[in-house]
């Protein structure tokens, strides 16, 4: 099994934290995982991208030029990363800032959460990167929902403990509202 | 349940480092290594262990020299450039011969380059971009578990030999995050071992220093350092062969050694047959393994993140006994497995 994904949006947005969401839940299940970011100073107020390989075999590059998982959170990353995805790939696009009708790739699988609405519903918008992670994991079958939620207090610094509740509720939505696009 | 931890390469190599018992850290914020630094300043003033972020590399690699020669365990870390202004100094410390780990997260060069993972320094650590006849151990490892097992190994190479021990990382390895296992916590290693400077009262003075002034002090003294390094190619080179039948070989260390392991892996579904020899401990370099290893098969490909810098030192070990092409990428970049891939196919023609 070889998992190989890329994670995109702007910085703040909480991409980093949401590939280390998935390399703690990877970890916790004896897994290897590489989580790789972008560290340029393309994180101060641009895009910021991370990718995550995950496999139950020793990991070569941890380095993805094409991934077959996505998780996209605005425009210029869909624009960036639309053309590398691989043949057959399945990408999860954040159409709160995503238009869909941008989508022409038809060898690839798109889907789509307006997270940042759910989010802001939710009360918090910064749990847009969880309602995503939650819908990326529907899509994929990578872990389920429950493997997610227990590993939160992992993967959430103590200080944001409190939050557990809701980032459990924007994993679950994402994992329940998440609609295929093409 | 695993008891692995999640940590960025750069945490990761700084916390085995505290669990080798480290009395002293030295260092200057530098991308891509700055989470080394922050660590430390967090976990060693906790520990009531020295933290100190001195005014430039050039004043961190002299603390570390100077705390190295009262043999206290300590070490910096640093990225390329200001590994380079470091130099001076290690080469001092390889001349009075006391022991410290330096770790070096490269990024792209020359002069500042950018932030990018790179191996532009294989030269600078192997051949020493200080003066005079000194080689240093260079461990180039390639995942974050195997830079926590090598680093933490280091300070006991380093006090064995009385010598620097570097650590030569990108920064791909110092920001990625893997799961680790890490080794036991040591406690603080403080004292003079037995050679240190910590006030002669009750003994003789001890000098530790590079300058030998008295007539064929100083021949005697660099042809000793070349029977200690002897002794150190013998008893702590490193290296790692994945297969016993191949038809090309590629050389390649760290990052680069990881793509090129996918690469193999794709090669293997087409029905090529590659192998990779991966030098483990650079200098000293497995010269005597590679060339036992390149007989076998009928080229040698050699990737590295610069523009050929450990492909002299292949070729050195091949002798012309096959043919050694080579692929770079430098500038801060890396190639992908695609790359490698293709450039073998190529190269069976």
């Amino acid at each position: 099994m070889i998992f190989e994904s890329v994670m995109a949006g702007f910085g703040g947005q909480g991409i980093l934290s949401a590939g280390m969401m998935l390399a703690h839940i990877a970890s916790h299940k004896g897994l290897n995982v590489t989580w790789f970011p972008s560290y340029g100073a393309e994180q101060r107020g641009g895009t910021a991208n991370c990718t995550v390989v995950i496999s139950d075999l020793e990991i070569g590059s941890p380095i993805v030029t094409a991934p077959a998982y996505g998780l996209i959170m605005n425009m210029p990353s869909f624009n960036k990363f639309q053309p590398r995805f691989r043949k057959g790939a399945k990408a999860v696009l954040d159409t709160t800032l995503v238009d869909p009708s941008a989508v022409t790739r038809t060898d690839v699988e798109f889907y789509g959460l307006s997270a940042g609405d759910i989010a802001r519903d939710l009360g918090n918008v910064k749990v847009a990167n969880m309602v995503m992670i939650g819908g990326l994991l529907a899509v994929s079958g990578l872990f389920t929902l429950d493997e997610a939620v227990i590993e939160l207090p992992n993967a959430l610094s103590k200080k944001h403990h409190d939050l557990i509740p809701l980032n459990e509720q924007a994993l679950s939505k994402g994992f329940s509202e998440i609609k295929k696009i093409n | 349940m695993s008891k692995k931890v999640l940590m960025k390469g750069n945490e990761a190599i700084a916390e085995a480092s505290i669990r080798a018992g480290l009395a002293g850290y030295f260092g200057y914020p530098i991308t891509p290594q700055n989470e080394f630094t922050s660590y430390m300043s967090y976990h060693m003033p906790a520990k009531g262990r020295a933290f100190v972020q001195a005014e430039s590399e050039v004043a961190a690699i002299n603390m570390v020299y100077g705390a190295a020669a009262t043999g206290c365990r300590v070490m910096t870390s640093s990225s390329s450039p200001g590994i380079a202004l470091m130099q001076e100094a290690i080469s001092y410390m390889c001349g009075a011969e006391v022991p410290a780990v330096i770790v070096n997260i490269m990024r792209g060069g020359p002069g500042l380059g950018n932030i990018g993972p790179s191996q532009g320094d294989y030269n600078q650590a192997t051949r020493g971009g200080g003066n005079g006849d000194y080689k240093m151990i260079v461990y180039a490892p390639s995942t974050v578990q195997e830079a926590v097992d090598l680093t933490y190994n280091a300070f006991d190479v380093a006090d064995k030999y009385k010598i620097p021990v570097f650590i030569l990382g990108d920064g791909a390895l110092g920001q990625m995050a893997e799961p680790v296992l890490l080794p036991e916590e040591k406690p603080e290693m403080k004292g003079d071992q037995g050679w240190g400077l910590s006030g002669a009262k009750g003994r003789d003075p001890r000098a530790v220093m590079s300058l030998r002034l008295a007539e064929g002090e100083l021949r005697k003294h660099n042809w000793d350092l070349v029977s200690k390094f002897e002794k150190i190619t013998e008893a702590e080179t490193k290296y790692e062969l994945t297969d016993t039948d191949y038809d090309v070989l590629i050389a390649a260390f760290g990052t680069s050694a990881r793509v090129a392991k996918t690469a193999i892996r794709q090669l293997k579904e087409q029905g090529i047959k590659a192998a990779l020899f991966r030098p483990i401990t650079i200098c000293p370099f497995p010269y005597a393994a590679l060339a036992e290893a390149a007989k076998k098969a009928k080229k040698v490909l050699v990737a590295e993140m610069n523009t050929g810098q450990m492909l002299f030192d292949v070729k050195v070990a091949v002798e012309g006994a096959v043919p050694v092409e080579f692929m770079g990428c430098p500038g801060g970049e890396s190639f992908s497995p695609e790359e490698i891939t293709a450039k073998i196919k190529e190269m069976q023609g």
